[in-house]
């Protein structure tokens, strides 16, 4: 096991770097100018050259990665040049609400997906049902949900706010208010792929020689649904939770704008129009150490419920 | 020889229909993939004649009518600049299929390729692409294409090629895994051996196979990328030039939402409805490529006849008595009977032998006793009754304390039939705990005891070892401890041996007559063996073509058979044959369910068959001991000759 944790962590840093280094190339070849970004429009060609030349903007781009990764690696990831706010604080304060979306998004789906893939799985007409619950889910786009659930909840019944985030630690009501609407709107399609997948992994166990032996021996069908064969689809709807996931992380760029949800997701929109370098920067850091460190979770439960590959 | 001599026929098709009108055929009995298509060719033509179907352009401005909902004059009224909305959506679709239709041929460029050339070549360069693969998965695309649209202000084309770029890893690897099946075929290596060039092989013989998966992939990835455009678009992102995009306009609906909220669902549900029909055919595809067209006949409740009436030995003292079981696979057009009349008795502590060479019935007959059937097979007729108790009624779970601690089960598969993700601890303590209300420390040394009991020593490693550590014997010298566990009256065992080790058999069947021994339980063995039979078994029952042909002690049996199979089948016995002699064999083959022959089944490989056979069959006759029973309608003349003696 220890092994397992050794090898997918030594196997991350890479990840991360690559993903970084292609990120720094895409940035820096995005149109504009960080010295006039920073000086405005009315500067002059001498300032913007001093500028450039603090920035370190004159050097080749493998040498400013080169700086920004010494700097990144000591928690530094520069400041925005629009508020000259240091760009890890900013990214750390939108950094909970885009959790909360997230995680709440995974947990619903996984539950209720799980929920609704082994009631598939068994024999009957709920199969059908199951399949075409997950084919609709994944047919309406988020965003669109989205917007017709603040309609429905917010603008008509009034039951939750149409928009805005509140943080736990203000008003925990609140909080979990502001929430609904966002998550759910991120765990319908997030569902409906889980379900699909659960269906079709505890299908296959439930197939397998040793539910025979099982049942012959007299274990309880509840038995054999939960404890035997949901073991057994563990590995593959734990790869599509993880999948989940990342997709959840995506939506929140659509979600936390339709939401007006001060996040990471919208922390992106809002730095790529203000061609915001450093924050863009950070922004690709904070999400692809959130893919890692989800994939590494997933992979670690791998080990935990698939034996052989604990011990491989 | 050229690469054209080594061409496979993989279609299995007789050669009048193409593989095109099979498709055709197949397709046709999925209702919802014709509709999904028809839907998207409707579409894709709405869009195309956008101009000629409306009246006003996409852009036409009228003041007076903003805001207003469906009516006569707007169809599906006005937006907030008074444009027709039913004149907007038709303008849209053409630019939405053709913003996918960059995503998709990229997406196809890329993944199609890399997945066959790594899945083909295998080896380091395998390993490379996965790695690779691996690390563009990591990355969330929404935030590169973000980055991208700054790179190339807003352009759609731009974001639609990242987005294929950063989706082919995907397909990719579903190509590969494709690609690893169809590389192990056989034609596949004939054209390597016969020096076809690697890259024509994958050209030809790959590609080919591959097509179902790759073209199910591309079409959710249609669905996939038009949300995502909607998506860019309704966040502002998109530079769509000129065009009305859905998502705009679902973009510019949100603004008045409060106000009024209609502009939203024609946008929306137009949208949904294309992805849910790109999802559907997708679907439709996948289940075409794989050959799964699920059937569309409705499961008919079961009818059972009426219980035959018979007399034979035993009868009061049996333990199990099957009498007439008729076991069929349910169709669609009709059910095809697989087991016809099965009659047996088994005795409380012996053991009795069901005989016959695969494809007869024997694991079906023994599956139904337990009432575990593989999904589209039940007993359609007959009884069985254990204990006094009959099993196919139709009353609430009639295997509610029979199954484990009446009758246990153990199967050929000795591996498989442990659940891999269990240790033998677990196994054994679920049982356990099923029939003994024991303490946590009763139920581990009852664990204990029954690991002994079938001559495990090292009792400690083997209770914490998972199913793919141990050896296959280690596993069914398990599986019996669990079949032991609920101390059954009787143990089926299907073919237990078969699948082990020459030197493990012999073991395994040992420690079987040993276990009946100790404990008085009677054993129904399942088997092709006659050398287990003879070791073994007090009766055998012989089974060709679903039915029981002969049945009695297996003494007499060996010496005197009374059917021509099962004297046919002990003279092909290895074990029996004379020294020096050729071993004669049993030419043909058991002619398969619903292809029975009308008269004797045996009749068309018997070597004894008259004209009588071929047109009427007997019941299982008795005869006056009632121990033995066989099913030749010329048996008085055949067993008295001596003709049958093997």
């Amino acid at each position: 096991m220890l092994k397992l944790i050794t090898r997918r962590l030594a196997w991350s840093v890479p990840l991360a770097l690559a993903a970084s280094a292609a990120s720094f190339l895409l940035v820096g070849m995005l149109p504009g100018d960080a010295a006039r970004s920073l000086l405005g429009q009315n500067a002059t060609e001498q300032q913007l050259t001093e500028v450039r030349q603090q920035l370190g903007l004159n050097q080749p781009l493998v040498l400013q990665y080169w700086n920004w990764l010494i700097h990144a690696l000591q928690g530094d990831l520069g400041t925005s040049l629009i508020n000259k706010a240091s760009v890890v604080e900013q990214l750390n304060e939108r950094l909970g609400a885009s959790l909360s979306l997230i995680i709440g998004a995974t947990v619903v789906s996984a539950v209720i997906g799980v929920a609704l893939g082994v009631r598939g799985a068994l024999r009957g007409p709920a199969g059908k049902i199951v399949d075409a619950v997950s084919v609709l889910g994944l047919a309406v786009p988020d965003f669109w949900l989205g917007l017709v659930l603040v309609l429905v909840f917010a603008v008509q019944l009034a039951i939750f706010p149409p928009t805005g985030y509140v943080s736990p630690a203000l008003d925990t009501a609140a909080w979990f208010d502001s929430l609904v609407l966002p998550v759910v709107t991120l765990a319908v399609p997030a569902t409906a792929i889980v379900a699909k997948q659960a269906r079709d992994a505890v299908a296959t166990a439930l197939s397998r020689p040793f539910t025979r032996t099982l049942r012959a021996a007299g274990v309880p069908e509840w038995s054999i649904i939960y404890r035997h064969a949901l073991k057994n689809a563990a590995v593959p709807i734990l790869t599509v939770i993880g999948l989940v996931f990342v997709g959840a992380l995506s939506g929140t760029v659509a979600v936390e704008f339709i939401f007006a949800i001060p996040g990471l997701g919208r922390t992106a929109v809002e730095a790529t129009s203000a061609h915001d370098f450093p924050l863009i920067q950070g922004v690709v850091v904070y999400f692809t150490l959130i893919v890692i460190t989800v994939n590494l979770l997933v992979d670690l439960a791998y080990g935990y419920f698939n034996p052989r590959i604990r011990l491989s | 020889m050229t690469s054209h001599s080594v061409q496979p026929e993989v279609e299995t098709v007789p050669a009048s229909t193409s593989p095109r009108q099979r498709w055709g055929h197949a397709l046709l009995r999925q209702p919802t993939g014709i509709a999904a298509l028809t839907y998207l060719v409707l579409l894709v033509l709405t869009g195309v004649f956008a101009p000629a179907l409306t009246t006003t352009a996409p852009d036409a401005q009228d003041l007076t009518m903003v805001l207003t909902g469906p009516g006569a004059e707007h169809l599906l009224g006005a937006d907030t600049l008074g444009r027709d909305v039913f004149t907007r959506l038709l303008f849209g679709i053409v630019p939405s299929l053709q913003n996918s239709a960059i995503a998709i041929a990229v997406f196809l460029a890329i993944g199609v390729p890399v997945g066959v050339v790594s899945g083909y070549l295998g080896g380091k360069v395998d390993q490379a692409v996965s790695r690779i693969i691996e690390l563009v998965l990591a990355v969330p695309p929404i935030i590169f294409i973000l980055v991208v649209l700054g790179v190339f202000s807003a352009s759609p084309a731009a974001a639609m090629v990242s987005l294929g770029i950063l989706a082919a890893p995907g397909l990719a690897r579903v190509v590969r895994g494709a690609t690893l099946l169809v590389r192990e075929e056989l034609y596949v290596t004939a054209a390597k051996v016969a020096g076809v060039q690697p890259l024509r092989i994958m050209a030809t013989h790959i590609l080919r196979p591959v097509l179902g998966p790759v073209l199910a992939q591309a079409t959710v990835f249609a669905g996939i990328s038009l949300t995502f455009q909607a998506a860019l678009a309704f966040l502002g992102l998109l530079n769509s030039g000129e065009h009305p995009s859905w998502g705009g306009m679902i973009g510019e609906a949100a603004q008045v939402i409060a106000q009024d909220a209609w502009l939203l669902f024609p946008p929306g549900i137009l949208l949904a409805l294309t992805v849910l029909a790109f999802g559907l055919l997708g679907d439709a595809i996948r289940d075409l490529s794989s050959g799964e067209v699920a059937p569309g006949g409705r499961v008919r409740k079961r009818v059972r006849k009426s219980n035959p009436v018979i007399h034979d030995v035993g009868s009061e003292t049996a333990l199990l008595k099957v009498r007439g079981l008729e076991v069929s696979a349910v169709g669609k057009a009709r059910d095809v009977v697989l087991v016809d009349d099965a009659t047996f008795t088994v005795r409380p502590g012996e053991t009795v032998a069901i005989v016959g060479e695969s494809g007869c019935g024997k694991s079906m007959t023994a599956l139904a006793l337990l009432g575990l059937l593989p999904e589209g097979t039940s007993a359609t007729g007959g009884s069985v009754v254990f204990d006094g108790k009959e099993l196919l009624g139709d009353g609430p779970d009639p295997y509610r304390g029979i199954r484990g601690s009446g009758i246990a089960y153990i199967a050929q598969d000795a591996l498989g039939s442990l659940d891999p993700t269990h240790t033998v601890g677990s196994h054994l303590a679920e049982v356990i705990q099923l029939h003994d209300r024991d303490s946590r420390s009763g139920r581990r040394e009852r664990a204990a005891e029954l690991l002994r009991q079938v001559e495990i020593r090292d009792v400690e490693r083997v209770l914490r070892s998972y199913p793919h550590e141990i050896s296959g014997g280690m596993a069914q010298r398990i599986n019996i401890a669990i079949a032991l566990a609920g101390r059954p009256r009787l143990i089926v065992a299907d073919e237990p041996t078969t699948a082990l080790d020459v030197t493990v058999q012999a073991e395994i069947l040992r420690l079987l007559a040993e276990l009946q021994n100790t404990t008085g339980m009677a054993v129904l063995l399942i088997t092709h063996d006659w050398g287990v039979v003879a070791d073994l078994a007090d009766r055998a029952v012989v089974m060709y073509a679903g039915e029981v042909v002969e049945q009695g002690p297996s003494d007499r049996i060996f010496l005197s058979p009374t059917f021509p199979y099962t004297s046919a089948l002990l003279s092909a016995e290895p074990s029996r044959a004379v020294e020096g002699s050729r071993l004669p064999t049993l030419p043909g083959r058991v002619p398969s369910p619903g292809t029975w022959p009308a008269g004797c089944r045996f009749s068309s490989r018997c070597a004894f068959v008259q004209d009588v056979c071929l047109v009427s069959s007997l019941s299982l006759s008795w005869d006056a001991s009632g121990e033995s029973a066989t099913r030749c309608i010329r048996a008085d003349e055949l067993v008295p000759e001596g003709a049958l003696v093997p």
